[in-house]
C-alpha cells in the first residue's frame, strides 16, 4: 500500500483539529493559543505541499504553485508570530500578567 | 517501503508532539514539542518531495519562531499553573468542536481522494525541487515575493516600535552632546588659596 495524497490530507486534518482543540482548552494562555495558530497554519502548509506535489501532473497546471504559496503562508505566520509577541511583551508590561479574560477594558 | 514506514513514524511523532504542544503543563516544553512538530512535518516535506520547503521550516521555525517564543516565554514572569486552571472545564467543549471539525474535514476529503492511490508525481523535467521553486518564484510571483518582504519589513518595524521604550534612569552615551562640549561648559577654573583647600 503506498502513501498517497490522502494520508497527507489526514495528517494535516489531525494537526488542524488538535490547534483547534488546544485554542478552546488553554483559553488562559495567549503564548499556548499563538503556538496552537502556528499549528494551523502548519496544517494548511502540508495540505499545500501535498496538493502541490501529487497532482502535478494535472493539465494547465503549475506544480509549483502550491508551495510557493506555502512559501508565503510561512512568511506571513513568521511576522504574525513577531508582532504577536511584541504585543504580548507589551501587554505583560502594562498589566503585570497575560491572562486573556483581562482583555475586556473596550467592553467589545 | 522505507517511504511508508517513514511516513508512519513522521506522522506519528508529528500528531503527537502537537497534542503535547497544547497538553504540557510547562510553556517551555510546549515550545519544545513544537520544535519536534516542525521537524517532523519538515520529513514529511522531504517525503513528498519538497526539500526546499522543508529546510526552509527548519530555519524558520527552528531557528527564529521558536527560539523567539522561548524568549518570551522566559522573559515573562508569569505564574503558568495557575493558567492551567481552566484546562479541565473547557475539554468538553472543546472536544465536541474539535471532533465534528476532524470529521466534517475526513468526510470531505473522503468523498473524493480517499482509495486515489496517487501517489508523488515524478517531475518530468531532471530540475531540482529548489530550482523548479526559482524558476517560478522570481517570475511568475515576483511581485508577490516583494509584498513578502515588505511584510516581514513591517513586522519588523512593528515588533521594534511596540517594544521600545524610553525608561528613567538609563545611563544611555549621548554622541551629540558629547561632541559638543565645549571648554566653558565641560571645565571650570578655580583659584585655590593656599592653606584653604578646594571646599
Amino acid at each position: 500500500m503506498a502513501i498517497g495524497l490522502s494520508h497527507y490530507l489526514a495528517v494535516a486534518a489531525i494537526l488542524f483539529t488538535v490547534g483547534v482543540f488546544g485554542i478552546f482548552v488553554n483559553r488562559k494562555n495567549v503564548i499556548i493559543i499563538l503556538m496552537c495558530v502556528e499549528l494551523i497554519l502548519l496544517a494548511v502548509n502540508i495540505n499545500f505541499v501535498a496538493f502541490s506535489t501529487h497532482m502535478a501532473d494535472l493539465p494547465g497546471n503549475n506544480p509549483m504553485a502550491g508551495q510557493i504559496f506555502a512559501l508565503f503562508i510561512l512568511t506571513v505566520a513568521a511576522a504574525e508570530a513577531a508582532v504577536g509577541l511584541a504585543i504580548l511583551v507589551v501587554y505583560f508590561r502594562n498589566r503585570g500578567n497575560i491572562a486573556v479574560e483581562n482583555i475586556d477594558l473596550m467592553k467589545g | 517501503m522505507l517511504t511508508v514506514i517513514s511516513f508512519y513514524l513522521l506522522a506519528f511523532v508529528a500528531v503527537a508532539a502537537a497534542f503535547m504542544v497544547i497538553a504540557a503543563r510547562n510553556p517551555v516544553h510546549s515550545v519544545m514539542y513544537l520544535i519536534l512538530t516542525f521537524f517532523s512535518a519538515a520529513g514529511l516535506f522531504i517525503l513528498m518531495g519538497a526539500e526546499f520547503l522543508a529546510l526552509l521550516l527548519v530555519m524558520v521555525y527552528v531557528g527564529a519562531v521558536a527560539v523567539l517564543f522561548l524568549f518570551v516565554v522566559m522573559m515573562l514572569d508569569v505564574d503558568f499553573v495557575e493558567m492551567k486552571q481552566g484546562f479541565l472545564n473547557n475539554i468538553g467543549f472543546g472536544l465536541l468542536v474539535a471532533g465534528i471539525l476532524l470529521l466534517e474535514m475526513l468526510m470531505v476529503g473522503a468523498t473524493y481522494v480517499w482509495k486515489d492511490g496517487s501517489t508523488v508525481v515524478a517531475r518530468g523535467d531532471e530540475v531540482s525541487n529548489i530550482e523548479a521553486f526559482g524558476r517560478v518564484l522570481y517570475t511568475d510571483y515576483a511581485g508577490v515575493f516583494e509584498a513578502a518582504g515588505f511584510v516581514l519589513l513591517v513586522a519588523m518595524i512593528g515588533a521594534i516600535v511596540l517594544t521600545l521604550r524610553d525608561r528613567d534612569g538609563v545611563r544611555k552615551q549621548d554622541a551629540m552632546s558629547q561632541m559638543s562640549r565645549t571648554k566653558e561648559t565641560g571645565m571650570e577654573m578655580v583659584d585655590i588659596e593656599p592653606g584653604h583647600g578646594v571646599g
